[in-house]
């Protein structure tokens, strides 16, 4: 499609759902969102890049091969709860390290939990475009 | 072949089986006193706890009796082999194959565990099937291998459905706890069930009738190998099993007669079939099955002279049985051939193989002093105490000996005296690694006749003890037990087999023409192979027809059919009270999803059908809105978005086909309007009744404190079910994957 506002429009739409993907990804523990709905809004940001402006550039924004992506979300997920075992508990128990934390706030909360959810985004994001990038190339 | 003769044939591949299997029969043999002693080894090694799985070797009389013919005929035939296939190009791959078949072998004859015991069971069958089709260039090789995998592994279910039946009737896989509760099978309700199972298991190894015809077939394999598995050790597996469960399974009627006309019919039919043979290695195929028939017919009972008979002849045939089978190998080796017509005169050239091939033959024609001898006389003795029909039973004893004794000579006489015949080849003498089987095997056949005490005090004994699981019952291993019935049998067998010998060669003729004009079993299996293909080509063009719209509706039509049944079946439509507490807003949706639908419905474009379906799933995410639940709304409106871009990407390439004609979409829309409405009435009935809401309170109560999240949905996702979840996503990506495979993988082969 060579449409000169679809792909201004683009351009300027992917930046921001990457960036409410990766918003709806950390606020998911509290609020509604996580790795699932964040993995699918980033995939459909690169979709609608696809559209506009191809799938080889959208495969040259995207850097790495979806599907190496989702295989590394998977490893990461794997990774997070083989984790559990350094301290002894069983696979995939959530460990939690709170930094800078006082007596009224939690400070940062980082977790293996955090980690699996990444690795959630990654799958979904990456098995999607991969589908999403040969079947748009499969004329 | 001559070429492989002049090259040195000492290679790793070749000498390292040979080096495992002495190593292992010398251990074996050190086990000999304590067993003789009337102990028993037990070594426990926990594997799969949780399952009653355990690593459990016992080495009881039964077990070292077959550990010794394991690894002590083990190591001669791969001696053998050594030389037999020296230079070949898949050497390598033989030795392996010959090495895992015989510590497979070993793993199943030391088993205390039933489920370790069917974990070898298998692994024999599959190293079999490996080495039958060995020589995979030819065509009947690669049959022969298949049938005997099909027929062998048939029976290995049905062992694995008894072994189940057993560990839930007796509470236990070991076989040890086993026989401490005699009567835990026979007295159960499951015990015919378990019985059949067993025998089937037992009859498809060790080739009873009816499925006996893949041992013959069997002999594609090469010489070493008929010699180890089809005749010393693997078809003597099915027999293990029997004398393994006898403490366990026998004593009934069923087991004394199944046991008995298998076994009887067997014998008189292979003795029988074996004179019918021109080729060598065939008829002494055929006498295997003999010697698996008699040993069923005297494990059917329970008498001390019959368990003693099958122990001893089980010994006997081993031994003469292996050493012919190496025989003919060297003759086929030094001469090109195996067919007895044109063999004869050999001795001249062969002395040592002839004289290895006389005594074996004079052990299995039951001459004394040797050890076939006894064996024979036992078997008369022990036929003439079974508990069913002493006298047909010992009538179909003495004519498959008699039978047997003239086998003997066919196979160990003509070719090696009288006139020099016309083979191929000039014949050669063997090389001694190949000798030294035969000669060993045979001479120990000599040794113990002479000897018999040697092994009935510390191999005979035990193993009956073992059999019976009671001490004390084992008969006496003895040449001159004085002028008795038995012996009579035996002078008798002789006059009858010489005259069986002399005429040969016309019941020879008669039987070809016999056979050539009845159906075998042999052809009835390609018949039922065919008969399966013909099943599958016809049931995959039923349901495969290459359209997609069929495949749906066969999808949907069995999804309709089975819920709709099962209401109906169980009379379970209980419709609840219809009174909607619908709101305006609700309305709104309903009318903007009912528009959506009737688009995708009415509308002849593809793109106005995917856009249709859009607006369906938008409504449904605003009502997961309505009910509060954002993530699973946002969740759906993300999907939905996806998918209408995967449709409309899809449908763009797809070909305009005709539609499927109205008859087809009469059909179609009945089959969606009934299973749009069962699908309805189930979910009304389900959410009539009370939810459960314990786990909520749970999840409620636990997600914060517990795992530092306010958004259950989102914790139990990444926490409380993160290996629920691990499993979904791998799932993600093994879809992606497959789909990445047919888009790239599909169009590329096409091109082509």
């Amino acid at each position: 499609m060579n449409s000169i506002i679809l792909i201004a429009g683009a351009r300027l739409l992917v930046v921001l759902m990457l960036v409410f993907s990766l918003f709806m990804l950390i606020r998911g523990h509290n609020e509604p969102g996580g790795g699932f709905i964040g993995g699918l809004l980033a995939a459909i940001g690169f979709v609608v890049y696809a559209i506009a402006c191809g799938t080889r550039d959208a495969r040259r924004a995207l850097r790495f091969r979806p599907s190496s992506i989702a295989g590394t979300g998977l490893g990461l997920a794997l990774l997070a709860g083989v984790m559990a075992a350094i301290w002894g508990d069983t696979l995939f128990t959530g460990q939690w390290l709170f930094l800078g934390a006082t007596e009224t706030d939690k400070g940062w909360p980082l977790s293996t939990v955090l980690l699996f959810d990444i690795g959630v985004y990654l799958v979904v994001l990456g098995a999607i475009l991969s589908i999403v990038f040969s079947l748009e190339e499969a004329v | 072949m001559t070429s492989s003769f002049s090259r040195s044939w000492l290679s790793l591949a070749g000498l390292l089986p040979v080096a495992i299997a002495t190593t292992l029969f010398i251990l074996f043999l050190q086990a000999v006193p304590v067993i003789a002693a009337g102990r028993t080894l037990r070594q426990v090694w926990q594997w799969v706890p949780g399952l009653g799985v355990d690593l459990s070797f016992v080495i009881d009389g039964l077990s070292l009796t077959f550990a010794l013919l394991i690894s002590g005929i083990g190591a001669l035939v791969m001696l053998y082999s050594a030389r037999y296939l020296a230079g070949h190009v898949h050497q390598a791959r033989f030795s392996l194959l010959l090495t895992s078949f015989m510590l497979a072998m070993l793993g199943l004859v030391l088993s205390d565990n039933l489920l370790t015991l069917f974990v070898f069971w298998e692994l024999t069958t599959i190293t079999s099937y490996l080495l039958i089709g060995f020589d995979h260039s030819a065509k009947k090789a690669r049959r022969s291998a298949l049938q005997a995998l099909l027929v062998t592994g048939v029976g290995g279910l049905a062992l694995l459905a008894a072994i189940i039946l057993i560990g839930t009737t007796a509470g236990t896989f070991e076989l040890s706890e086993l026989r401490a509760m005699p009567a835990i099978l026979t007295g159960s309700t499951l015990y015919l069930p378990i019985l059949v199972l067993v025998l089937l298991a037992a009859f498809t190894k060790s080739a009873q009738m009816p499925f006996h015809f893949w041992l013959p077939n069997a002999m594609a394999a090469p010489t070493p190998v008929s010699a180890y598995l089809h005749s010393a050790t693997m078809v003597k597996a099915g027999i293990y099993l029997l004398a393994r469960m006898h403490p366990s399974l026998s004593g009934t009627d069923v087991w004394l007669w199944t046991l008995t006309i298998a076994g009887a019919v067997t014998t008189v039919f292979a003795s029988i079939m074996a004179v019918r043979q021109t080729d060598l290695k065939l008829a002494l195929a055929y006498t295997t099955l003999m010697a698996l028939g008699a040993l069923t017919l005297l494990l059917g009972n329970s008498t001390g002279y019959a368990i003693t008979a099958a122990v001893t002849f089980l010994i006997v045939h081993s031994l003469y049985k292996a050493a012919l089978f190496l025989v003919i190998g060297i003759v086929d080796h030094g001469t090109g051939t195996r067919e007895v017509d044109r063999l004869s005169g050999l001795v001249r050239a062969m002395p040592v193989t002839a004289a290895a091939a006389a005594v074996a033959a004079l052990s299995m024609a039951g001459f004394p002093p040797f050890l076939g001898f006894i064996g024979k006389e036992l078997k008369y003795a022990g036929a003439l105490a079974v508990a069913s029909e002493p006298v047909l039973v010992a009538g179909a004893v003495l004519l498959s000996s008699a039978l047997m004794f003239a086998v003997a000579g066919i196979v160990a006489l003509r070719p090696f005296w009288g006139k020099a015949g016309d083979p191929p080849k000039p014949p050669k003498e063997g090389p001694w690694a190949m000798l030294l089987g035969p000669v060993v095997l045979a001479g120990l056949g000599a040794f113990f006749g002479i000897m018999p005490s040697v092994i009935a005090t510390t191999l005979v004994n035990p193993t009956v003890t073992a059999i019976l699981a009671e001490p004390g019952e084992a008969k006496p291993l003895l040449l001159w037990a004085g002028i008795n019935l038995p012996l009579l049998l035996s002078i008798a067998t002789f006059v009858l087999g010489a005259f069986l010998y002399a005429l040969h060669r016309p019941l020879r003729r008669g039987l070809i023409w016999i056979t050539q004009r009845t159906p075998s079993l042999d052809g009835g299996w390609d018949g039922f192979l065919a008969g399966v293909m013909a099943v599958c080509r016809w049931q995959t063009q039923l349901l495969q027809t290459g359209i997609l719209r069929r495949y749906l509706f066969l999808t949907f039509a069995t999804a309709f059919v089975a819920m709709a049944g099962t209401l109906v079946a169980k009379d379970a439509i209980d419709l609840p009270n219809l009174v909607p507490d619908v709101l305006p807003k609700h309305g709104m949706l309903f009318v903007l999803i009912f528009l959506g639908l009737a688009l995708t419905v009415i509308t002849q474009s593809r793109i106005a059908a995917i856009a249709g379906l859009g607006v369906v799933g938008i409504g449904i995410a605003m009502l997961f809105i309505l009910f509060s639940a954002p993530d699973v709304a946002i969740t759906q409106l993300l999907v939905e978005t996806l998918i209408v871009v995967l449709f409309a990407a899809a449908a763009l390439r797809l070909p305009h086909l005709p539609r499927g004609g109205s008859g087809w979409r009469f059909w179609d829309a009945m089959l969606a309007l009934g299973l749009g409405v069962t699908t309805t009435a189930i979910l009304l009935m389900v959410t009539a009744s009370p939810v459960d809401r314990e786990l909520t309170g749970f999840f409620e109560g636990a997600s914060w404190p517990e795992a530092f999240g306010r958004n259950i949905v989102n914790v139990i996702l990444v926490d409380f079910r993160a290996l629920d979840t691990f499993g979904e996503i791998a799932v993600v990506l093994v879809a992606a994957i497959g789909a990445y495979a047919l888009l790239k993988g599909t169009p590329e082969r096409q091109k082509k």
